[in-house]
């Protein structure tokens, strides 16, 4: 379960490109063939929300249909959406950008990660992320020709970015660093005060910034702070956002990107020249979602609010001891008191016990020793899945 | 921790333990089978029912709305009738309503006919009463806050980053 070598026939056959070659596959996807094959499965494994869209905003889906809105937008994307998303973002995250200028819609934030590295990266520039992290990263790096550097983060800090662990990362050919917290897998959040270590050293060393804040609305303490937002960082900071997470939209693939237009102009290059625009309908869906939807939004996250209580209690409770996140979705215990390794824990707590849950390592060498646990599942499941690791730990201990 | 986000909690699924209710708040179990026994003293909950659909059954019964018009009396305005009619053990509900009627009943039977000799028999001959319309209930899409007969979200990929 750990991240596979690369598949031997690519090389063989040479068909296929060297980069494309070398990326590993995603340790999830073992997990997934694995977890597929099974019935009667609780998966604590699955990162989206289980709510379906709020109501209002697929009914807007199906009026923008009825109305026949079915050709392209403009690249940027509409600009009655683009309105929308800079005076959210200014509500929210107290940073004002350009409709016209400063703000692309994308396909999700995974198309905005990849545009934002394509956009600014040569071929051998490095980029710098904290690990654990979405498992994506690393492969959109190489991709965009870069170089990926790992700061590892850590269970005793919270899974926080040390300013002392990134400084020592840094080189000269470092050319950006990726953020995102909330986090996926950890649900680790950076407050202000820390962000500023982070900020001051990306100004003196001269760092653009791309953070990926997918999870922000779905913060459970304290108040959520974008790096864009600190003194002298708008200007170099890609900040990258979307309707997937809170407001239950990942179907729609719908994102956006805010940032200093220079940046967001050689985004749009690459997207007009591979995706064209966001689809039409998804827009429409989520013009919907920034003007009627926060109450709805408000109401989910309150219910993994009071999920999340309820998981990590128990957790501690049974010994796999978790940090209670401070957002996204997901707790990630150490499974360390069991002796087991992230990669056999899961193995066996699902072979043994029927209950998926995704191996640390997943999400990088660092999450070794941990597991990644979505609450983004019913009471019901939750309770279940608590009771059966409860029986699958007291089996360990006979 | 309020009154009312243990309601909330209850209102969803009456069927949660103290110690969950107590884990997903944050407080102590004591303190919410405390807040919850006051609550049923005081009457503010008064009871914990299945929500059901009854078209799942074999055997369905019958529910009509029926409006009411009535006379209300001097001594206790339209209070006295209303308790009156609220005992009869057909009647699920009965609000005193706004609007051209007065009252409005949830009523249900076994058939057709139990509720139509309801109407014919114990509503229109009790004293006070003015006129009554009474709507046969065809079918349910929304009880209690759920959705019936729409599953309302597809399936999700077992497991995704």
């Amino acid at each position: 379960m750990t991240m596979v070598e690369s598949d031997s026939k690519y090389r063989r056959e040479g068909r296929v490109s060297e980069i494309v070659a070398s990326l590993p596959k995603s340790g999830i996807r073992d997990f997934f063939e694995l977890v597929n094959a099974m019935d009667d499965v609780v998966s604590l494994g699955i990162g989206e929300p289980d709510f379906a869209t709020p109501w209002r905003i697929r009914d807007a889906a199906i009026r923008s249909l009825e109305r026949g809105r079915t050709s392209y937008t403009s690249n940027l994307g509409m600009l009655e959406l683009r309105r929308r998303v800079v005076e959210y973002v200014e509500r929210n995250f107290g940073v004002s950008y350009d409709p016209a200028t400063e703000c692309i819609i994308t396909v999700g934030v995974s198309e905005a990660l990849d545009l934002a590295l394509r956009a600014m990266l040569n071929s051998g520039d490095e980029v710098v992320y904290h690990e654990p992290c979405y498992v994506s990263y690393s492969p959109c790096v190489r991709l965009a020709q870069g170089s990926p550097v790992v700061v590892p983060t850590f269970a005793e800090n919270g899974f926080s970015l040390a300013p002392g662990d990134l400084r020592m990362a840094l080189t000269p050919r470092t050319k950006a660093l990726m953020l995102n917290f909330p986090c996926n897998p950890t649900g680790a959040s950076m407050d202000s005060d820390a962000l500023s270590a982070i900020a001051r050293l990306s100004i003196e060393r001269d760092l653009l910034v791309i953070t990926d804040e997918i999870y922000s609305e779905l913060t459970y303490e304290g108040e959520h702070v974008t790096i864009a937002s600190l003194p002298g960082m708008r200007d170099r900071t890609l900040l990258l956002h979307g309707f997937s997470k809170a407001y239950a939209m990942t179907g729609f693939r719908i994102g956006f990107a805010c940032g200093p237009a220079d940046l967001i102009d050689a985004m749009m290059k690459v997207h007009q020249y591979s995706m064209l625009c966001a689809p039409t309908i998804a827009q429409e869906a989520a013009v919907e979602a920034l003007d009627n939807a926060w109450s709805d939004m408000e109401e989910m996250r309150d219910e993994y609010h009071l999920r999340r209580n309820m998981i990590v209690r128990r957790l501690n409770a049974m010994g796999l001891t978790c940090v209670s996140p401070k957002g996204a979705f997901y707790v990630f215990p150490s499974v360390g008191s069991t002796g087991l390794s992230s990669s056999e824990f899961a193995t066996r707590l699902l072979k043994e016990r029927n209950v998926a849950v995704v191996p640390g390592t997943a999400f990088g060498h660092c999450g070794e020793g941990f597991v990644r646990c979505s609450y983004a599942a019913s009471l019901d499941s939750l309770n279940t899945a608590m009771d059966r690791m409860e029986a699958f730990l007291e089996s360990l201990g006979e | 921790m309020e009154n009312n986000e243990i309601l909330g909690l209850l209102t969803k699924d009456a069927r949660l333990s103290v110690a969950e209710i107590a884990s997903m708040l944050g407080v102590d179990a004591g303190d919410v089978e405390m807040r919850i026994s006051e609550l049923e003293k005081d009457g503010v909950i008064l009871g914990y029912q299945a929500v059901v659909d009854e078209s799942k059954l074999p055997e369905t019964c019958v529910k009509a709305i029926i409006e009411v018009k009535i006379r209300p009396s001097g001594t206790d305005g339209f209070d006295g009738l209303a308790r009156r009619l609220a005992r009869f053990s057909e009647v699920e509900s009965l609000y005193l309503v706004s609007g051209e009627y007065d009252l409005e009943l949830e009523v249900h039977g076994a058939s057709l006919g139990d509720v139509a000799s309801f109407v014919s028999g114990k509503l229109a001959t009790t004293e006070g009463v003015v006129a009554s319309a009474t709507r046969f209930i065809l079918k349910k899409y929304k009880e209690t806050n759920r959705m019936l007969g729409d599953d309302n979200g597809g399936e999700r990929l077992k497991i995704s980053p």
